[in-house]
Parts: C-alpha cells; sequence; structure tokens
C-alpha cells in the first residue's frame, strides 16, 4: 500500500513538474517559444543527400535548400517557367551539324550533330561555412588527412571546430556531372544521360574498368565561370535537367573530404552531410527524429520575386516582393509516421503546415455552391489557410497491348477499350474515394503542362460528349459503351460462342479500404456484362509482372521530372516498351504513327506546330485508348495564417526561403489553444482514493478477525 | 556452473546459424536481389543495368547459396549468404542496404530511445502488476476478485493501437497535458516519455493481473501459507513475505526472459509516439526491404533471447538454493 502511495506522490508531482513547465503539451523547447522557425514534419527517413543519387521527392524537400543547380522555376509563376538561380541567364542551346556547321535554333532535329549548352555562373557565390574548405595557416586544407584520433567522439560535421568556404566557379559543376558517370554511385538517370551527353557512356565504362583519367568530351570547363556542356543530339529538355539537383555544383574538397577512410567509418559521407551554396545548410541530421536546417551564413543576397501569376498579389504572395531572403533562420523538420498525431500537432500549432488525409478530410474541407474548397469552419476559426493545386501527375488504368483478349490495334480491339472506359466512370471514383481531390484527364497531360487543352478542343471524343448549354463535358451513356462492346464482338459482355468476357485487374490494393474500390470497378463493368477478376499482389510481384508484360490491366501513375508534354508522352513511346525493352511503357503500346509523331514533337520548341502533334498523338491516344485516362492529383495544403509567402509548387522544392513566420502570433495562438485541462485528473484521483477506502476498512477489518481469533486460539488453549 | 554456462553458449552457436539460414530463406523467397535493388533505386527510369550495378556494388551478384563457378571452398563463401552471414557472427552488422548507413552505430544510438519507453514501462508495470494482482488474490472469491477478473480481461482484450490513439487523443488532444507524440534526450525527454509509459502499463494491465493473481493464488493455497496462518502471520503477511517469495521463480521466468528483448523497441508504439527507437528501426527496415538491417535485428534478437534464458537459468539458483547446474 505504501508503493501505491507513493506512485500517486510521483504523479501528483510530475504533473506539477509538467504544468509549472507552461503549456504541458509543448513538444519544443520554451526557449524556441518566440523564434521565427518553420515546423513541419517528414514521415519517411530521406536515404540520399548526394544529388548525384537522390531522386526522391522526400529528400528534394532538404538538399533543394542546400544545393543549386544553374537553374531554378519561378516561385509563384504558373505555369512553370525556368529561370536562372546560379546561372546569369537560361542557357539557349547553340546546334552545330555533322561538319561542325552552326545551325539555326529551330533545325530539324535530324540535322543535329550537336547541340551546345554553355552556362556562365555568377561571380560571388560562396559555400556554406564547412570544414571541408578549412585551412591551417600555412593555407593548407586542415581536414584532408584525418586519423582515427583526430575524429574520435566526432559524428556530425558541426563537431568539426573549424569551416571554410570558397567560390563557387565552374569546375565544380563540371565535376559533378563527371560524378554521375561514375557508376559506383548508381545515379539513377545515368542511364538517361548517356543517351544524350556526348561521351558519357564511354567514360562510365572507362570508370567502371577503374580507369580514372578517361577523357569526357560532353564536358568541359571555358573559364573560372564558364562551363559547357555537349549532346549528341537535339534535346531542348535538357535545361529542365539543369534546375534538378542532379546537376548541382560538388566541390572536389568535399568529396575529398569525405572519402577519408577515418570519414567513411564515422558515417559521415557526402551522401548525409551536403555541401551546398543555397540558403540553408543542415545543422542537426537525425534522420530518424529530426533534420534541422539553419541559414546559411554565407548566401548571398537574393530577393524575393516581385512578380507571379494572378491571384498572387491579392493572396498576399507579393508583399514581401524585392525583400531579402531568406525570412527564417530556422527550419526543423520532425519525423512523424503517423497521421493522427501529426495532424492533431498541426492543429495546435506546433507544426505550421500539414496535407490532409481522407480520414479527415469531411472535418477539414467543405465545397460551396460551385464546387469549389474551402477550409471547414473548424479551420476557418483557427484562421487556417487551404490551399490547392494540381499536381503534375498522370494516373490511368493501362492495358497490355501485347495481350490477345484487351491489347491490338483493330477497330474492335479499339472498341472494347473504349467501352471499357466509359463504363468506368471517374467522375464518381474521384468523387467516392479521393473526396473530389483530382480532375478526370482527357490524354495525358496535366493542366499546366504545354500541350494541355481545356474546353471541347481538349476533351476525349471517344468518351465524351461536349455539352454546349453547360460548357462541360458529359460521359456517353452507358448504352453507347455497351453498343461499343457489341460491335467489339461482345454483345452483353459474350463473345460469338457465348463465353462470358472475363478481364484481370492486376493490382496492389492490399488495404481494407481498397475492397470497395474494386468493388466499384467490379460493378461498373458488370453493367456491360464484363467480368472483372481481381489478382491483387505484393509490389514485387507486381512489378514483375508488368516488366514481363503478365497482366490484361493495371493502375499506375506518373509524376513528371520536369513540366514538358515529352515527359509524359513518352509513356506510351513503343521503343519504351516495359514487357520489350525495360522502358517507362508499361502499356506496351507501339502504334508507328505515335512513335512517328513523338520523334518530331520531343526536340521542338513549344509552339503552334508542337501543339498540332500534340494534338494528333492525343487524338491517336484517344482512339486506340491504351490507357484509361483516369485523374490528375490535386494536391490539398493547410497552413496557418502566420506561415506567410506559402505556394504549393510540385517542382522546384527549394522553397523555405520564401517563407515567413510571425513568431508573435504563433506564440500567441499556442498559448490560447492549449491550456491544460486538470480538472479530470483530480476527479479520478478522489474516486481513486475514495475507492481505496472500503478496501482498507476490510482489510482491517480483516487482520483485526484474524488477530481476535489467534487471541481466542492462545486464551483457548491456555 | 561455468561449465553450464560455457556449454549453454556452445549450444547457441547451431541455433543463431539457423535463425540465420531461415531469415535468409524467407526474406530471399519473398524477394529477389533484383527485386530489392529496383526497389532501393526507386521506380523511374531504372534498367537492368542499372539494377545490375547495384547489385555489384552492394555484393547481391553472387549466387545465394552455391556458386557453380567457383572452385574449392569458393562453392559456398563465394555466394551472398556467407558473405552476408560470417561477419554477423562477430556482431559486424555492416551497412545498411538503402543508405549505406552502418548498422552498429545506428542501433547503438536507437536503442537508448527504445530503452527510455520499454524499461520505466516494463518496470513501473511490473510494480502495478504485481501489486494489483496481490491485492485481488487477498480478495479472491469476493466481488473485488470477479469485477478484477472482468476488467483485466476487458483490457486484454483490446487492442494496443485503441489505447495509443485513445490516449493521444485524450491526454495529449483534449487534456492538453501531455504532447501527442516526440522525442529528445536529456530532461526535456520527460515530457514526451510519460505518455507512452502510462499507456504501456496500461494496456498491459489486464494481461499482467491476470499471470501473477494465477500465480499467487497457487502459492496460498500450500501448506507452508497454511502453516504461517497456524502460526498467527496476518493475511498481508502471508501474501507480501511469505507468498511474494516463493512466487518469485514464475516472476522472474516471465521477467528475466523479457529484459534483453526491451532493447528492441516497441514497433507500433514507437511509430506512433514518433520514438526513435529499434522497433522503428526495424519497421523501416522491413518496408524498405533493406536486408542487411533485418538480417541483424533478427539476429540480436535471437542472441538476446538466447541470453534472456541463460540469465533466467541462472536466476533461478539465487532465489531457489535447491537449484545447482552441474
Amino acid at each position: 500500500m505504501k508503493l501505491l502511495k507513493h506512485s500517486y506522490l510521483i504523479f501528483l508531482l510530475l504533473l506539477i513538474f509538467l504544468i509549472s513547465c507552461g503549456v504541458p503539451n509543448n513538444p519544443y523547447p520554451k526557449s524556441e517559444q518566440d523564434e521565427e522557425i518553420y515546423y513541419s514534419t517528414f514521415d519517411e527517413e530521406p536515404k540520399h543527400f548526394d544529388p548525384a543519387v537522390s531522386y526522391s521527392s522526400d529528400e528534394y524537400t532538404f538538399i533543394q535548400q542546400i544545393y543549386e543547380p544553374p537553374l531554378r522555376y519561378h516561385y509563384l509563376k504558373r505555369p512553370y517557367e525556368l529561370i536562372p538561380l546560379t546561372a546569369e541567364a537560361v542557357p539557349q542551346p547553340r546546334y552545330y551539324d555533322t561538319d561542325g556547321k552552326q545551325l539555326s535554333s529551330d533545325v530539324p532535329a535530324v540535322s543535329v550533330a550537336r547541340a551546345v549548352y554553355e552556362i556562365r555562373i555568377r561571380p560571388g557565390i560562396m559555400y556554406q561555412p564547412h570544414p571541408c574548405f578549412a585551412k591551417d595557416e600555412s593555407g593548407v586544407l586542415r581536414y584532408h588527412d584525418l586519423t582515427k584520433a583526430d575524429v574520435k567522439g566526432f559524428n556530425e560535421i558541426k563537431d568539426f571546430p573549424m569551416t571554410g568556404t570558397r567560390e563557387l566557379i565552374a569546375a565544380d559543376y563540371v565535376y559533378q556531372i563527371k560524378r554521375m558517370a561514375d557508376p559506383r554511385l548508381a545515379c539513377p538517370i545515368l542511364s538517361t544521360l548517356k543517351d544524350y551527353i556526348l561521351g558519357m557512356e564511354a567514360y562510365a565504362a572507362a570508370l567502371a574498368n577503374g580507369q580514372e583519367e578517361a577523357a569526357f568530351p560532353g564536358v568541359e570547363v571555358v573559364d573560372r565561370y564558364t562551363y559547357r556542356v555537349i549532346l549528341k543530339a537535339k534535346y531542348p529538355q535538357f535545361i529542365y535537367w539543369l534546375a534538378m539537383p542532379f546537376f548541382s555544383p560538388m566541390p572536389k574538397e568535399a568529396i575529398d573530404f569525405y572519402s577519408q577512410p577515418v570519414m567513411k567509418e564515422r558515417n559521415i559521407t557526402i551522401d548525409r552531410f551536403p555541401v551546398g551554396t543555397g540558403a540553408y545548410r543542415i545543422e542537426t541530421l537525425l534522420a530518424h527524429k529530426e533534420i534541422v536546417l539553419v541559414k546559411n551564413e554565407n548566401f548571398r543576397v537574393e530577393r524575393y520575386p516581385s512578380g507571379g501569376e494572378p491571384g498572387d498579389r491579392e493572396a498576399g504572395l507579393l508583399d514581401d516582393a524585392w525583400e531579402t531572403i531568406p525570412f527564417i533562420p530556422k527550419v526543423v523538420y520532425k519525423l512523424e509516421k503517423e497521421y493522427i498525431p501529426r495532424w492533431n500537432k498541426f492543429l495546435q500549432g506546433y507544426y505550421d503546415s500539414s496535407g490532409i488525409s481522407s480520414d479527415t478530410f469531411d472535418s477539414a474541407v467543405t465545397f460551396n455552391d460551385t464546387g469549389d474548397p474551402r477550409a471547414s469552419e473548424a479551420l476557418k476559426a483557427k484562421h487556417i489557410v487551404l490551399r490547392t493545386s494540381v499536381e503534375p501527375t498522370t494516373v490511368y488504368l493501362a492495358f497490355n497491348m501485347l495481350d490477345d483478349t484487351v491489347g491490338g490495334y483493330t477497330p474492335e480491339k479499339q472498341k472494347l477499350r473504349q467501352a471499357i472506359s466509359i463504363a468506368l466512370d471517374y467522375e464518381e471514383y474521384i468523387e467516392i474515394f479521393l473526396n473530389g481531390r483530382g480532375i478526370v484527364s482527357h490524354s495525358p497531360l496535366p493542366p499546366g503542362i504545354f500541350g494541355y487543352e481545356a474546353g471541347e478542343t481538349g476533351i476525349n471524343p471517344y468518351i465524351y460528349d461536349w455539352d454546349a448549354s453547360t460548357n462541360r463535358p458529359v460521359r456517353k451513356s452507358i448504352e453507347a459503351a455497351r453498343q461499343l462492346l457489341a460491335e467489339a464482338g461482345y454483345p452483353g459482355g459474350q463473345d460469338s460462342k457465348g463465353n462470358p468476357l472475363i478481364v484481370s485487374f492486376d493490382n496492389t490494393w492490399n488495404s481494407a479500404g481498397a475492397t470497395s474500390r474494386l468493388t466499384w470497378m467490379r460493378n461498373k463493368l458488370e453493367q456491360l456484362g464484363i467480368t472483372m477478376e481481381s489478382r491483387t499482389t505484393d509490389y514485387n510481384r507486381f512489378r514483375d509482372k508488368v516488366k514481363n508484360g503478365n497482366f490484361q490491366i493495371i493502375f499506375w501513375g506518373w509524376h513528371a521530372d520536369y513540366p514538358d508534354a515529352e515527359n509524359f508522352l513518352f509513356l506510351l513511346y513503343g521503343p519504351n516498351s516495359k514487357a520489350l525493352r525495360d522502358g517507362e511503357n508499361a502499356a506496351n503500346y507501339d502504334n508507328p504513327e505515335y512513335n512517328r509523331l513523338f520523334e518530331t514533337m520531343k526536340n521542338m520548341e513549344n509552339s503552334p506546330e508542337r501543339l498540332t502533334r500534340i494534338r494528333e498523338m492525343n487524338r491517336l491516344l484517344q482512339r486506340d485508348a491504351p490507357w484509361v485516362f483516369v485523374y490528375h492529383p490535386v494536391a490539398f495544403g493547410l497552413s496557418h495564417q502566420w506561415l506567410k509567402n506559402s505556394k504549393p509548387s510540385a517542382l522546384g522544392r527549394g522553397n523555405f526561403k520564401y517563407l515567413r513566420i510571425d513568431a508573435r502570433q504563433r506564440a500567441e495562438s499556442r498559448q490560447a489553444w492549449n491550456q491544460p485541462i486538470v480538472w479530470p485528473l483530480w476527479v479520478c484521483l478522489g474516486l481513486l482514493i475514495l475507492g481505496t477506502i472500503p478496501a482498507a476498512i476490510t482489510i482491517w477489518k480483516r487482520e483485526r478477525q484474524t488477530k481476535q481469533a489467534n487471541i481466542a486460539d492462545e486464551a483457548s488453549e491456555n | 556452473m561455468l561449465t553450464y554456462i560455457i556449454r549453454r553458449m556452445l549450444y547457441a552457436i547451431p541455433i543463431l546459424i539457423g535463425v540465420n539460414l531461415i531469415v535468409f530463406f524467407l526474406f530471399f523467397i519473398v524477394n529477389s536481389p533484383d527485386q530489392m535493388a529496383r526497389k532501393i533505386l526507386g521506380e523511374k527510369n531504372i534498367t537492368q543495368a542499372d539494377v545490375d550495378n547495384w547489385k555489384k556494388q552492394n555484393g547481391y551478384h553472387l549466387p545465394l547459396f552455391f556458386n557453380t563457378e567457383a572452385s574449392g571452398g569458393g562453392h559456398f563463401t563465394e555466394t551472398i549468404f556467407f558473405q552476408k552471414s560470417a561477419k554477423l557472427f562477430l556482431f559486424d552488422f555492416g551497412k545498411s542496404d538503402t543508405n549505406n548507413i552502418d548498422i552498429t552505430s545506428q542501433i547503438s544510438q536507437r536503442m537508448w530511445a527504445s530503452l527510455a519507453i520499454a524499461l520505466p514501462t516494463f518496470l513501473v508495470g511490473l510494480l502495478v502488476n504485481i501489486t494489483v494482482s496481490m491485492i485481488v488474490a487477498y480478495y479472491r472469491a469476493t466481488y473485488v476478485d470477479f469485477w478484477s477478473t472482468i476488467v483485466a480481461v476487458m483490457v486484454m482484450s483490446i487492442s494496443q493501437l485503441f489505447y495509443i490513439i485513445g490516449g493521444q487523443w485524450l491526454f495529449g488532444k483534449m487534456l492538453r497535458l501531455s504532447p501527442i507524440s516526440g522525442y529528445d534526450s536529456g530532461v526535456d525527454m520527460l515530457k514526451f516519455v510519460i505518455l507512452p509509459v502510462v499507456i504501456g502499463i496500461i494496456s498491459g494491465i489486464g494481461g499482467g493481473i491476470r499471470f501473477y493473481r494465477t500465480i499467487f493464488l497457487e502459492e496460498v493455497n500450500r501448506d507452508y501459507v497454511r502453516t504461517a496462518r497456524a502460526k498467527g502471520v496476518s493475511e498481508a503477511g502471508v501474501l507480501f513475505k511469505h507468498a511474494l517469495k516463493n512466487a518469485m521463480i514464475p516472476i522472474l521466468t516471465n521477467v528475466v526472459l523479457a529484459i534483453p528483448l526491451l532493447f528492441m523497441g516497441s514497433l507500433v508504439m514507437e511509430a506512433f509516439f514518433a520514438i526513435p527507437g529499434l522497433g522503428s528501426f526495424t519497421i523501416e527496415a522491413i518496408q524498405a526491404q533493406d536486408f542487411a538491417i533485418v538480417r541483424s535485428m533478427v539476429y540480436l534478437a535471437s542472441v538476446l533471447y538466447i541470453v534472456g534464458l541463460l540469465l533466467t537459468d541462472i536466476s533461478y539458483t539465487l532465489v531457489d538454493p535447491r537449484i545447482r547446474f552441474g
């Protein structure tokens, strides 16, 4: 019983201690209360911070604050617009024929033997303070000949007492491109780049054979601030790659520093501790817990943009025009694997921004009469702002064009797939399963990409009719789909011998919620008399089936690397067949006419002529229907009123430098929203004490009875 | 005793080889090295050449168990199984497959977070369970016993996830008495640890009471208890002094076996409370198909389990003088 009493006491003391700490549910130190720190979350540990290896949006959230490729996307303008970051200007390629004669910029791709990109970077850009640059009194790099004793107890970069810096030079960009060719790094875009950059394939092969000094003619330093990349063909999309972290500068000092055996032994590598010129640098890297970025002390003077898209000024996104950035000195990212605690902490004001899951969607978002989403009343009461943006992503159902039943290019097969496309009413699907977070697609191209067309010209005429009275596309009726199916040779869903048409749907929908989605699909196809068999499997098996072409229908998607039609339409280019050539064309669609159009379109600048080609390609896809065009996701993001200048950007993620925090407003809101409620605990404690009284009395009585009985026994014995 | 310990440690070697073999076999039934590579390299623009390159860089280009192209002992040593397993016996866990981080240093870092939750949950939970069980045993065959048993069964029947989400909602969100999730080192750790510990104790109390109550009821019906009562020892004295001491063997079996595994952490608790412990480390590795970490964690758990069994046997000699090992 003493122990129990003590535990009450310990509990009370702890309670008093916590309440005395101020707001007891505040997960941050009290000292950070008034600081302009941006708090957010990540739900998966980033694996790579080496820009030659990293290829994940989660990782880009961090490394794009640190590494600076020559180009970037404008923070506010949509459609996405490329502008210089460290470069002086967006490079214009020079084209040459096989004789070395310079050609005009609009020359057909077949005439081009070399495309030369000359990139001049701005002088005076400095690297973050880093020990790899630290020098001793005699000018020798201090930490480039380390012994075990030198790094005893060191686990992070901040453990090194001395740092240094140096100016960014063109050679750093060249060095990084050469690094990408190193097979030991397993750069995920090497196979793509090898097809374009002159000599990269041979250089990679030489490195694989240990020939470190092999020639790489496709990349060269012109002068201290200029470098040149030479392509084997016309490839206008190359400038988009120049906005990705792969093409960031890498100082050789950093690689030499991290390559020392003692550094590798201590897990201090370039893959964990980046060295960049960006607005931020990593201060703390505990990927299993938190990642802290702080302002790069050596960051140059950069200004907040003064222009954006219509509506940005009204939304307050231009209030800080021409101000020096970054505004926020520190960014704290916490690992939160589960959505529920993350969401509740956002509502308490402990995270500055949040996404919305399906579980909380109804309580977070309402739709007005015109169908536009709004933050719910509960969120509005907290002045939480909702922002939406269409992702550069396309989600689709792919038919395997190599399959005997659903594949093929005859009019009958086209009609079969068109009938299925009509029956699968994805407007309804988006409403039921995505809470309206998507727009139905009519082609592979999402809004914001050149070639996307809204209105009547953009609709898929095989699946939709245009309703002039409402100015909206209307899905064709199920009767029209049945008619198409009959023309395809399956009247009522049966072939000429009376056998039912059975199609299999391969998927990885293992979760509990997936059953209703499968039922929905099954019901939709049953309207045509088609039986759908679901083949649910794990992702490894699924991927193998797709790779081997062993499926009929699959559900898949693609998130763009860059905002160009080529990056979507290549998904249906015949030579990219997944089953035949391990490419990204999962449907294994191979239409010579489409392939021809793609080959000419891909190397064209955006122009009316290119738009015509894209239209023709879309018409072919809509007629052949190798995909059921499903939807383009719409991202919903929430942020508190104290977070200023927040605008979603699916392609450029180096955005922390534009954000601003009103720390005072945040502290006041947190204080108001998180006052502890203690009385239920006192009630529970009182009830517990009351509950123990009868028990204590009973014990006392029992003990007394035992004693009396013993006394009586002793008396009778005496 | 020493001979016994050495013998038990030698027995452990074939067990550990067997465990390692089973893990290896099960892992590679589900995943091939190609699938591992594709999962780790990502979805986009990955070709077979990239996959082959990754396998070569990470030592997964060799055959699984038997290398027909090698000669002599190389038939067995030039295989993934040998190359990846041999060093485990020296506790050299190597590097993670997904991000090349040293696994030993990760274990030594994350172990403390797991212990920060598991140890107080275990100790306080043990104390609470034994105390409540003794009280229930004291009131055996009364309404206190009856209702305690019903409540214990109810508590046992509810998923731990319910306690976690309910606890976060009640204490973190509604009463605002503790952070909903998170973790920090030093004194700041305290405010993050209280809620998961309380939830851990509450969710485990049902099973604990049922288990220890059975032990105590068995003890209070033994002859020595009757003798103690006959000698005039009070009912509380009988329970707290005599029965408790004699119930130590089953308690120790339960307790000592659990102690080494406390290091391994709790998968669900750590995920929901964002505790960077070994439980979340393991589950992340399984999701990422990081064979190096999965293999290391299973091996470590096996070693700790064997150590736990050995410690249990040794502890018997401390509480029961009749037990001797030859």
